[in-house]
């Protein structure tokens, strides 16, 4: 269907952004209308494509093995790195998101006043970067395609930001440089060690990966796949970002412009995710699910990683609960939110691990992570395919079938409700100049059509049921709890508190006795109602809130698609 | 695909959508409209109604399906997990046909009243688009084939509760008990989550694919057997055992039982006919219905008629009976006459609770529906009352009597009784609003379960009978309820006989009693009353009705006069078998399930108990309040027969709510504050951030400072290189963008030189 375009769709998708960039940044100083119009006509194009590529891939799924949109071009031959690019369900929906975001982030930049073509060229130039990231199928690729998307948003918040812009920009861009430095490493050696950045060949070959006598480069096989790994986890977690490597978020999203803001929820938190997704998992199956020691206590990192994601949604919640700041409130919503996608990602992980220990005749590694007790002196194949026949491994991989597609439907479902929630937070700071909590409260009568879109867009944020937060959460906790128990109970915490961060956040803004201050700052300062751009910016997302309430096999269909090649079965 | 909506199979698709259509259409087009908004949400409910009626003839009469075996629904794909998909759908059975009779038909006399007792409020419409919602909410939470569905109805009806019992928003009362409603059962609803969560990996893992159907897992003996012999993943018992209770703490937090009761008696704070919706036709009404629904599940395992009770089970009758009975005796205590009321629902909802603790669900749906209607009726009533009196306040000081400020409390005050709301400022009302007194005392008759007449009087003893018959055979559990469940019967009787008699009876002791709102019919009353034998003695003043406040009375009193012919008449079709010969409620309902409960043989006993306990009680009542009526300035009698201690605990509602706000959310609030953000984010984590950071930049420090003491004295070359290093090496922390990337682009095209001479 794309045989009008000369060059593969994929690349276009990356290069039109990436054009359009250069292209915005050099339009004439003076027509500052010209660069957000150009922009926007561009992202609404990208946004066309990656419509097309969710719809190819939902009408005709990629077979286990192969990409849709495959293409493969020589790049880097010193290396063994080529141009290789392909989506599955999991990228696709990620596609999606970044295009339905991005129109909507540039439309609300239009209130930008400053070095308009700058700004413009800078968020066309992120997009690419977050799509290459999502449709690399190379290391090298995906590595600089994940740079890149770090650059642009730190000029956004270090130019365009609130008062405190200098700190929060180099607490972000230190934060997420520390992370890549141990992807970089970690990539660099793996690539090496199996002589392919390309990703189907380091699947193939590092998890069984055994130098001769168990080192390399002078060192244990074990202790280098266990750093190695630890540099791919930490890159990540810091992405998504999961207690406690979370304390640049509130920083960046506080001093961030709104736009920035949303894309910043919105997308690059779930670049972690699906880093997780699309190497730290498959690449390490049994570095998840060995048993290690720490002081006679036995663990793996399965479980750390699921004890990092409740601390991440229960003290994201309350933290959110302790804010006065009105984005700093919003901004920790997002580790609460993001703490659950962590938890449906350790259930991938232990799941992934067991499979794969399992067909690979690992079976004490099967044994340790499905809690087998093999008494002495007995075959340990032997016991663990009784206790743990396939009909039961197959039933827990339907479960972990249900966690991870909750897992992924979560991270488009965050990215539609925090990108609506820092637009109506961005929308309010920008009119009333402050986001104090404390002084605000009666707004709803001021700003009657703003304190309705709050409501509901808070409601989708809290998982209220008929709308998108709930389906990912309850497929979560529902694709957890056998694995998890007491891990969920713990997260019931948090999501009662979900509850009452958000309520507050409300209550503070909307309800209480008229006010008269705002009252005559709306009469004569600044109009404090939402206006009709941003009206029309967050009207997409609301529909798909309500849409994807009520019938998330829209979107889930392809994401079931994509979890299907990921778990097998 | 050709599809007949108005076929049974689909029809309870419209059912729920006309309300939500409503919603939808009030909120996006005719909100500045307040009465297009009131006749789009009539139309709405209005067209639910009358499906709902098709329906039901479809179920009872016209239809040829085996009920039990075969119910009437549709579904449809809805999420694809694995290899399988989930399906949602809808499903009509005879339990949600029974259902369909009251909550469309309460809903829309709550609608009509609206009108009348919202009448010129400046958010009219968008309090008949949250009812709207609210409606449809529960409706789709009753039509609902699986667990999820369900759930989705549950929890929109939450947030309904929340938007609509802080409705006046600008009052911090009434948005705090907002949130305090929706926080109070969020405590139970996720906990719920994860037990419909659990229940769907069992399915799931049962079946091989997902489903949450109620026809697959609760009439499906395998499935449930299967849910017995599974251990539970936590806590130890079966699955099915920790599921039961699972789900039951969501109806905790619902229906308002101990200890997550402490929401209800603040709900008040919404407008009057939303107290209607959450305590007949909607929300309270949900968590009981749920349990009923679920009962096959949380009774699995169990044989009840034997003394074997399942653990949810036993949770349900103990907190029932405690609620019950604990509830009841708040009810006594109290002066706000929608708190009493609010009590009361309490207690009347334990009673359901516990009559399915022993195994009762026949009688607890049957006692849900009656107690739908009468409560409703009872609370609309002393919404006409509240309004009259507040109009009585306006008059009186037209009349020059002095101005009595609301001196309102900041925020909720456990003890604050808004004085239109006060029974000992109210007196001498029947000749006010006849109407709404007569109708009231049928409704209050109903709920004390005057024998014989009236709907309560017939659930309220069913419940009583069976419990009666489980502790005659020597169990505890029903022994128990039983026993709560009497000196609560005697309880209720007296509290409702309090509250009548103390709003309706003898002399107004106020002011605004006396000028108090009139109702329809007043002058008709007037001039039978100057007629009779009383009126000789104090004869009434006629006088004139405004035009404008007839036509809101009539919205307000003709919804009550349907409710009351209801209150009395609903229980006519549940009596049971042994004394009419015939009993089609029970024989309809028994249909729901395969498992034909044996029915107990009628006993004389339990009646006879209820009737004294009820009859004592009015009669009490009657003998304190009505004969002789509480007068100005006299000490309410029950007051003084408690003493101010206990009279105090009770107005304080036995210290509950202040216990958990001192101890559980005010602690959690300051360990959010200090704790989680002040020491771990900011000292803890960022504070080890920033060591790390001016350890650098001290280094950085340490090497310009080399740089000019040791290397500026050797040499001037290679200083100067070195001195450029240290500098940039110092800017890192100061994070300039355009080093980082040199630095990154530098150490790439280092490692690919590396890589290039590795791999030649």
């Amino acid at each position: 269907m794309f045989d009008f375009i000369p060059v593969d769709v994929l690349t276009t998708l990356i290069l039109l952004p990436l054009l359009g960039a250069a292209v915005v940044f050099v339009l004439p100083r003076d027509r500052d209308d010209a660069a957000r119009w150009a922009a926007l006509g561009i992202s609404l194009v990208v946004l066309v494509l990656a419509i097309a590529v969710f719809y190819d891939v939902q009408a005709d799924p990629p077979a286990p093995g192969e990409w849709a949109f495959e293409e493969q071009v020589e790049w880097f031959p010193q290396i063994n790195a080529t141009w290789h690019v392909g989506v599955d369900g999991l990228s696709a929906t990620m596609i999606l998101l970044t295009g339905i975001l991005m129109p909507l982030a540039i439309l609300i930049s239009f209130e930008v006043k400053e070095q308009v073509q700058a700004h413009m060229a800078l968020f066309l130039f992120l997009q690419a970067g977050m799509l290459g990231v999502f449709v690399a199928l190379d290391m090298m690729i995906f590595f600089v395609f994940w740079e890149l998307g770090l650059v642009p948003m730190y000029f956004l918040i270090f130019l365009w930001g609130g008062e405190n812009r200098r700190y929060a920009a180099n607490k972000f861009f230190l934060y997420t440089m520390a992370g890549s430095l141990g992807l970089l490493l970690a990539s660099q050696f793996i690539g090496y060690t199996v002589g392919s950045f390309d990703f189907s060949v380091m699947f193939a070959e590092w998890p069984a990966y055994l130098a001769s006598g168990g080192k390399v480069l002078g060192l244990d096989i074990n202790v280098v796949k266990y750093y190695a790994l630890l540099g791919f986890v930490i890159a990540f977690l810091i992405k998504i970002p999961a207690w406690p490597f979370h304390t640049w978020l509130p920083d960046a999203h506080t001093e961030a412009p709104t736009a920035g803001s949303m894309i910043l929820a919105g997308v690059l938190l779930k670049l972690g995710a699906y880093g997780f997704l699309r190497l730290a998992i498959p690449l390490f199956p049994q570095e998840w699910i060995i048993e290690r020691q720490l002081f006679s206590l036995s663990y793996n990192l399965v479980d750390v990683l699921g004890l990092l994601a409740v601390a991440g949604i229960v003290f994201g919640a309350l933290a959110a609960w302790g804010q006065t700041d009105f984005k700093r409130l919003v901004a920790y919503s997002s580790v609460n939110h993001m703490g659950f996608v962590v938890l449906g990602l350790a259930v991938a992980a232990l799941m992934y691990g067991t499979l794969w220990a399992n067909t690979n005749g690992e079976y004490a590694l099967v044994a340790g992570a499905a809690g087998i007790d093999v008494p002495e002196g007995e075959k340990i194949s032997e016991v663990v395919q009784a206790a743990y026949p396939v009909e039961r491994l197959e039933q827990d991989r339907d479960k972990a079938n249900i966690a991870l597609n909750g897992a992924v439907l979560q991270m488009f479902n965050h990215g539609l409700s925090s990108a609506g929630m820092f637009l109506l937070a961005g929308a309010l700071y920008h009119k009333a100049h402050t986001r104090d909590l404390r002084r605000f409260g009666g707004l709803w009568d001021i700003a009657p059509v703003f304190g309705a879109l709050l409501i509901f867009v808070s409601m989708a944020s809290l998982g209220l049921p008929g709308l998108n937060g709930f389906v990912g959460e309850y497929l979560i906790v529902a694709g957890s709890v056998k694995f998890y128990a007491p891990y969920v109970l713990l997260s019931m915490l948090g999501l009662i508190v979900t509850g009452i961060y958000i309520l507050k956040g409300i209550q503070k803004l909307l309800h209480g006795p008229v006010n008269q201050e705002w009252v005559e700052y709306d009469r004569t300062q600044h109009r404090l109602e939402i206006s009709r751009r941003e009206v029309i910016a967050i009207a997409p997302l609301v529909v798909l809130i309500l849409i994807t309430g009520l019938y998330p096999n829209w979107v889930l269909q392809v994401i079931n698609d994509g979890v299907m090649r990921f778990l097998g079965g | 695909m050709d599809i007949n909506w108005l076929d049974a199979d689909y029809l309870p698709w419209l059912i729920l959508f006309f309300p939500l259509l409503s919603f939808g259409i009030i909120v996006l087009f005719t909100a500045r409209n307040h009465v297009l908004s009131q006749a789009v949400a009539l139309a709405g409910i209005g067209i639910a109604w009358v499906l709902s009626l098709i329906e039901f003839a479809h179920v009872a009469w016209i239809g040829d399906l085996e009920l039990g075996k075969e119910v009437y629904g549709s579904t449809t794909g809805w999420l694809d997990l694995g290899k399988n998909t989930f399906e949602m759908g809808v499903m009509v059975d005879p339990l949600t046909a029974y259902m369909l009779l009251m909550v469309p038909l309460a809903c829309l006399m709550i609608f009509i009243y609206s009108r009348g007792y919202m009448h010129g409020d400046a958010h009219n419409s968008r309090f008949f688009a949250y009812i709207s919602l609210f409606a449809g909410a529960m409706l789709t939470l009753v039509l609902a084939d699986n667990l999820l569905l369900l759930f989705i109805g549950w929890e929109v009806m939450g947030f309904c509760s929340y938007a609509l019992i802080g409705f006046w928003s600008h009052k911090k009362s009434a948005y705090q008990a907002g949130v305090k409603a929706f926080m109070t059962t969020r405590v139970g609803d996720v906990l719920m989550l994860v037990g419909i969560g659990y229940l769907l990996l069992e399915a799931s893992a049962f079946f091989g694919a997902p489903t949450l159907s109620f026809r697959d897992i609760l009439y499906n003996d395998a499935m449930l057997e299967h849910l017995v012999q599974t251990d539970a993943v936590i806590f130890g018992g079966s699955a099915a055992g920790l599921i039961g209770v699972l789900l039951v703490a969501g109806t905790i937090g619902k229906s308002s039982q101990f200890p997550l009761h402490v929401w209800l008696p603040d709900a008040m704070e919404g407008p009057t006919p939303v107290s209607a919706m959450i305590h007949a036709a909607t929300m309270v009404s949900a968590g009981v219905y749920m349990v009923v629904r679920m009962f096959p599940l949380l009774s699995a395992g169990a044989d009840y008629h034997h003394g074997d009770f399942s653990t949810p089970m036993i949770v349900m009758g103990v907190i029932g009976a405690i609620t019950a009975l604990g509830a009841a005796i708040l009810a006594v205590g109290q002066n706000d006459i929608k708190r009493i009321l609010a009590y009361s629902t309490i207690s009347q909802l334990g009673y359901m609770v516990a009559a399915l603790g022993v195994g009762a669900w026949i009688a607890a749906v049957f006692h849900l529906v009656n107690h739908a209607f009468f409560k409703a009726l009872l609370f609309m009533c002393s919404g006409v009352v509240i309004h009259s009196m507040e109009h009585g306040e306006h008059q009186a000081e037209e009349h020059g009597y002095p101005h009595e400020p609301h001196d309102e409390p900041d925020g909720l005050v456990m003890d604050y009784c808004a004085p239109p709301n006060d029974v000992q400022r109210m007196g001498g009302l029947a000749h006010r609003i006849p109407v709404t007194a007569i109708t009231m005392a049928l409704g209050g008759l109903s709920l004390a379960g005057f024998p014989l007449l009236t709907a309560g009087f017939w659930s309220k003893d069913e419940i009583i009978a069976e419990a009666w018959h489980g502790a005659g055979e020597g169990y505890m559990l029903p022994l128990f309820v039983v026993l709560a469940l009497l000196i609560a019967a005697g309880l209720t009787a007296f509290y409702t006989a309090r509250m009548w008699f103390l709003t309706f009876w003898g002399q107004p002791r106020t002011p605004a009693a006396h000028y108090a709102g009139q109702g329809s019919f007043r002058r008709r009353w007037v001039r039978f009353w100057n007629r009779s034998r009383w009126g000789q003695q104090a004869a009434l003043e006629d006088e004139p009705l405004p035009a404008a406040d007839r036509g809101i009375m009539l919205h307000m009193e003709m919804p009550l006069v349907v409710l009351a012919v209801l209150a009395v008449v609903a229980g006519f079709i549940g009596i049971h078998k042994d004394i009419l010969g015939v009993n089609p409620l029970h024989d309809f309902l028994v249909e729901t399930t395969f498992d034909h409960a044996d029915v107990l043989g009628f006993s004389l006993l339990p009646m006879l108990a209820s009737i004294v306990l009820a009859l004592g009680g009015l009669g009490l009542g009657y003998w304190v309040y009505g004969l002789r009526p509480l007068k100005q300035g006299q000490v309410d009698p029950t007051e003084k027969a408690l003493g101010p201690g206990i009279w105090r605990v009770l107005q304080n509602r036995f210290y509950i709510d202040i216990l958990y706000r001192d101890y559980l959310v005010r602690p959690v609030e300051w360990f959010a504050v200090n704790i989680v953000i002040q020491t771990i984010d900011k000292e803890t984590i960022d504070g080890v951030l920033e060591t790390v950071a001016e350890t650098f930049n001290g280094l950085g420090e340490m090497c310009k400072r080399f740089n000019r003491v040791v290397i500026d004295g050797v040499g001037d070359g290679i200083p100067q290189s070195i001195g450029e290093f240290a500098g940039w090496f110092r800017q890192q922390q100061t994070g300039r963008i355009q080093q980082y990337l040199l630095f990154v682009t530098l150490a790439l095209l280092a490692l690919g030189a590396l890589f290039l001479i590795q791999v030649r």
